[in-house]
């Protein structure tokens, strides 16, 4: 990701012997242009003709406020269960010995692996009044399945690994001896994790957060069968896009859409610049 | 899950002290909590779903996979894998050369464009393809006048697949390629080797496992997503319906134990990828890419 230090004179590309560089990018541009960029810019033109009224009809509608305060709000909790818990597992992972460490290490990518239908269909009957765990939590008075809470739970289980996977790489990193260090002069065990580890982790919990979020957000394989689906209580903005779709209503879907689009820029740039900052503050 | 027995972690050098390591009681909760979470919420699902599948007996399993409508899925989930998959490993591998082995202006910025579709919404990654060539779509006027079929069809499904799956290999391997540098390609050119006989005997051989590795995780994708082709496919049952979509119909149509025994194969393949994956990580670690994260 390096850029090629300033030379005299512009140059689109260093001079290299290796062949096949027309080729190559030209044909990786095309792909994307074709595959990516064209549809993309397809939405961002179908809702820029919609006219500024229309637009703003649809985005104060009721409904869609709601679905898109579910759709950021569950995401949002979820992402935060996620840093605590992933964080200990990752911990766990990589400072504790255990039998079966590999296995339990593996199993952490499950959520990447399996479909989200099938996550969607068996979390929800887990979750199910009659589910094996449904049928505990019933007797507190809790119910998970059809509401909001069953959304939180899907998308724990989606975001998970994102926030395993960005940290635990770097806990790999840290030197023990800046531990001994903190040890030696004084702090607790406790002191050393919450003022030694953990800034220095900082950076990857925030990214592991973003991503998790960010896929959160978006999900929705997973989440319609748990969630119930009810508009205004446990309706997610993307099956709102759905279901505007199956009503033909093709501008609400397309200004949904980009709503949904422009949010999650907005967020992933305000966390980079809290990337940027905790990297320089911490570093 | 595995064995309650706690062995203290041994770090490489002589320092056991309390000060560099949690005490019992703290390292016996963190690993408490760990496996209760991750039994909870990783575990629990991938059992119910076995334990779904076979409710109704050995008969009533195999009766759902060898459904008509079951075994179409299954053929057009395998006929868009094979389509998408493939064209992605090109694209892969030609964007990972152009950006690994050049140094250009935009760069940086090409290789987020590729990770994109990972912060789109799979929904939306199918509503963009609809807004393209739906009925009332840009070219929607233009494909009914020849003729064309591309949404509710084949095609549209095989779309909405390579947009999800895009970015896989291409990451996968431009880290790798970009580790690995430029040397060896440079010692071949100069010893007489075209560019093809560069790449074919000494960049693919290099960077082999890391490809699979990406392939693994692009297929396991292609043939488990929902969302976008939920979109572009219409649902129509034994033509357009893949094995996510079948899971689903399935089940909405409150035959759970058939639903669940389509979506047990698709959770024994999420098992093979995960095995697959793990072994490559230990046998071949080194000459996989080291900077990863989806």
């Amino acid at each position: 990701m390096t850029t090629a230090p300033a030379k005299a004179g512009w140059r689109f590309r260093q001079p290299s012997v290796i062949p096949g560089f027309g080729l190559t990018l030209g044909f990786s541009l095309a792909y994307l242009t074709l595959i990516i960029l064209i549809p993309l810019s397809g939405l961002i033109w179908r809702s820029a003709a919609l006219g500024w009224a229309d637009f703003w009809a649809i985005a104060t509608d009721r409904r869609t406020i709601n679905a898109l305060e579910i759709s950021f709000g569950t995401a949002f909790i979820a992402a935060m269960v996620n840093v605590v818990f992933g964080t200990i597992v990752a911990w766990v992972l990589v400072r504790y010995n255990f039998p079966g460490r590999r296995i339990v290490d593996a199993m952490v990518d499950l959520p990447f692996a399996l479909p989200t239908a099938v996550a969607g269909i068996a979390l929800t009957t887990l979750y199910a009044p009659s589910g094996w765990l449904g049928s505990l939590l019933a007797p507190l008075g809790i119910k998970v399945a059809y509401t909001p809470l069953g959304i939180v739970i899907a998308l724990i289980f989606i975001g998970l690994p994102f926030v395993v996977r960005t940290v635990q790489p770097i806990m790999e990193e840290i030197d023990k001896e800046v531990e001994e260090v903190a040890a030696t002069l004084g702090a607790n065990r406790f002191q050393t994790i919450a003022r030694v580890l953990l800034p220095g982790l900082a950076p990857a919990i925030v990214t592991g957060f973003a991503l998790a979020f960010a896929r959160g957000v978006g999900e929705y394989g997973s989440v319609i069968f748990i969630a119930g689906n009810l508009p205004y209580k446990s309706e997610i903005a993307p099956l709102l896009i759905v279901i505007r779709l199956e009503e033909y209503n093709y501008a609400a879907a397309t200004a949904i859409a980009a709503i949904m689009l422009a949010l999650s820029f907005v967020m992933l740039l305000v966390i980079n610049l809290v990337q940027t900052w905790s990297r320089k503050r911490y570093g | 899950m595995a064995d309650p027995e706690i062995k203290s972690y041994t770090p490489h050098h002589e320092s056991q002290s309390a000060a560099v390591t949690e005490s019992r009681p703290a390292k016996a909760v963190l690993m408490i909590v760990t496996f209760a979470f991750l039994g909870i919420f990783l575990l629990l699902p991938l059992i119910v779903v076995f334990n779904e599948a076979f409710a109704k007996g050995l008969g009533a399993y195999t009766e759902a996979l060898t459904n008509p409508d079951t075994r179409s899925a299954i053929h057009l989930t395998l006929l868009v894998a094979a389509i998408s998959v493939p064209l992605n490993i090109v694209f892969g591998v030609s964007a990972a050369w152009a950006i690994a082995k050049f140094e250009f202006k935009g760069k940086a910025f090409l290789t987020t464009l590729i990770d994109l579709p990972f912060s789109v919404s799979p929904v939306i990654s199918g509503l963009v393809y609809v807004l393209l060539f739906g009925a009332q779509g840009l070219f929607g006027a233009w494909l009914k006048a020849h003729g064309i079929v591309i949404l509710f069809a084949v095609p549209g499904i095989v779309l909405a697949t390579i947009f999800v799956t895009f970015p896989f290999v291409a990451r996968e391997l431009i880290p790798l390629m970009q580790e690995q540098g430029n040397g060896d390609e440079e010692a071949a050119l100069s010893l007489g080797a075209n560019g093809w006989q560069a790449f074919w005997y000494v960049t693919l051989p290099n960077v082999k496992w890391g490809l699979l590795y990406g392939v693994l995780l692009c297929n396991a994708r292609a043939m488990g997503e929902f969302g976008a082709v939920s979109v572009v496919s219409g649902h129509i049952r034994g033509l357009t319906n893949t094995m996510p979509l079948h899971v689903e119909i399935l089940y909405n149509e409150y035959n759970a134990a058939a639903a669940f025994a389509v979506a047990s194969l698709l959770a024994g393949l999420a098992l093979v990828t995960l095995v697959l994956k793990t072994l490559l990580e230990m046998r071949y670690g080194a000459e996989l890419a080291a900077t990863r994260g989806h």
